[in-house]
């Protein structure tokens, strides 16, 4: 068990590298401070479909497109398509794995899909079971919206908790074989109830789970926060960033120097309540934004660790607690690129 | 590493409630008044001109109010308005009948997708269908007390 280092975290002895990313977004998110970064923005939420659904395949496909396209491979070359989706049965990412004729294992853990899907893409490509693997994840706001909360037209306002899921997807190629970027090491996390029953407050019931990872993963690594240029969630939002620092904080960790929070960025400066949520969120602004930052060499070592809070509609109706999960995944600009 | 549980799951829930951020209550109940309120005016204006104007009876106007202001809350949800309101002015659009109106339109756009009858004709009371039973069974509640009381001769008619 050599790739194991202390109790949670698996490093690679074998390089996997990020070969290609792609993106797409909405328009909101295109209006967005991280605009200028997305590969795509869709000019309405419909992006020409008959559909929200159809729509929201459509964004994965564009960016699970994109990122092959950027690795410069065609799809027969990518061994595995590892994603997922916030719908039932997630059929954003069937329905994408159908079109795109990939050997495709599904994968659910809500927000935190993009990191799951890097996490086991990593392992499989260590594992020397593959040359070439796509991971993507995407989410739709109107598609959320009437799965798990009310019809997109009632009058309803947000608690100021809130957070309006992000529509857009992203996709990354990881590679045995080339690229400027590499996974070094994952910790797969656990899954962290402290008993939030408010469906509108996620960054509440995920934060802490985002802690317990972040923590295991600098314990495992005998490192200090400042080991990572960046330690980026991929959407507790604005308020649950606060009980992020505020929770590591008082574990005596310091995290306030290196936090950043997608869902937070996706929408600064905009009258979005706590910011955004979902597959996509995390997914598009790791691909568009932090790669870009790390291949300009503005980042060297970043710590991706994207929430998902696991609860159903049922579970809510129940008065169940949400439980959450966080994995991470350690990324590292190759020296000498 | 087990993040340490000293904030247990009853001691976690309060400290999110304290450090949350809160809705403005004030504010909110002001922007209602208002919103809420100039839906209302709107409405006396409609049963004016039901009264003065089409000369219609007390029973009339009222149909006539109810009819024009479900028109245009209904309307109002399909040209993509209401929803804009809605969330500035929170139950101040949510109370008034347009509110109701808007309750039973947005469901039927949103579902049309799934089909008429699975989709618009099922889901068609999501939202509106709760206020209904138990609107509709607390009237005949209060219906029933009051018939007993009546024969009892406690109050009188």
């Amino acid at each position: 068990m050599g790739k194991r280092v202390g109790t949670y975290t698996v490093q690679f002895d074998r390089p996997v590298l990020i070969r290609g990313r792609g993106s797409a977004v909405g328009q909101e998110e295109g209006k967005g401070p991280l605009g200028g970064y997305f590969d795509q923005i869709a000019q309405d939420a419909m992006w020409g479909q008959d559909s929200f659904e159809k729509a929201e395949k459509r964004f994965f496909m564009e960016a699970a497109k994109k990122a092959v396209e950027s690795a410069g491979l065609g799809l027969k070359d990518i061994h595995y398509l590892l994603g997922g989706d916030l719908l039932n049965q997630i059929i954003s990412a069937s329905y994408s794995a159908r079109d795109l004729d990939i050997p495709f294992l599904g994968l659910y853990g809500a927000c935190s899909s993009m990191a799951e899907s890097l996490c086991i893409g990593s392992m499989l490509i260590d594992g020397g079971f593959a040359q070439n693997i796509l991971c993507a994840t995407s989410s739709h706001f109107a598609t959320a919206e009437r799965q798990f909360r009310y019809p997109l037209e009632l009058g309803t306002p947000k608690p100021p908790t809130g957070q309006d899921t992000v529509t857009g997807a992203g996709a990354t190629v990881i590679s045995a074989e080339q690229g400027d970027l590499e996974v070094k090491s994952v910790t797969v996390g656990r899954v962290v109830d402290f008993g939030i029953k408010d469906a509108n407050n996620m960054g509440a019931a995920m934060a802490p789970a985002a802690v317990q990872t972040i923590l295991s993963n600098l314990e495992d690594l005998n490192a200090d926060p400042g080991y990572y240029d960046a330690i980026i969630t991929g959407d507790l939002g604005i308020f649950g960033s606060d009980i992020l620092l505020d929770l590591a904080g008082k574990n005596n960790v310091d995290l306030s120097g290196v936090h950043k929070d997608c869902g937070k960025m996706i929408f600064e400066g905009m009258d979005k309540n706590c910011g955004a949520s979902g597959c996509g969120c995390g997914a598009s602004v790791l691909n568009a934004y932090f790669f870009k930052k790390m291949l300009d060499g503005d980042l060297q070592r970043i710590l991706f660790v994207a929430t998902g809070a696991l609860l159903s509609p049922t579970s809510v109706q129940q008065g169940e607690s949400i439980p959450s999960i966080a994995h991470a995944v350690h990324i590292e600009r190759r020296a000498g690129k | 590493m087990n993040i340490k549980k000293k904030q247990e799951i009853g001691n976690y829930n309060e400290y999110v409630k304290e450090t949350m951020p809160k809705s403005h209550t004030f504010s909110s109940c002001i922007k209602a008044f208002l919103v809420g309120g100039l839906i209302c005016t709107i409405g006396q204006g409609v049963s004016d001109i039901g009264k003065n104007l089409l000369k219609l009876d007390e029973k009339g106007t009222a149909a006539f109010t109810c009819i024009v202001l479900i028109f245009f809350g209904a309307l109002l949800t399909g040209l993509g308005i209401y929803d804009v309101i809605g969330k500035f002015a929170g139950a101040g659009s949510i109370v008034p009948i347009t509110g109701f109106a808007n309750s039973m339109v947005s469901p039927a756009l949103e579902y049309k997708r799934e089909g008429y009858v699975l989709g618009v004709g099922a889901k068609l009371f999501t939202i509106a269908g709760p206020v209904l039973v138990y609107g509709i069974s607390t009237s005949v509640l209060v219906g029933l007390i009051y018939f007993i009381l009546n024969a009892l001769g406690v109050i009188q008619l």
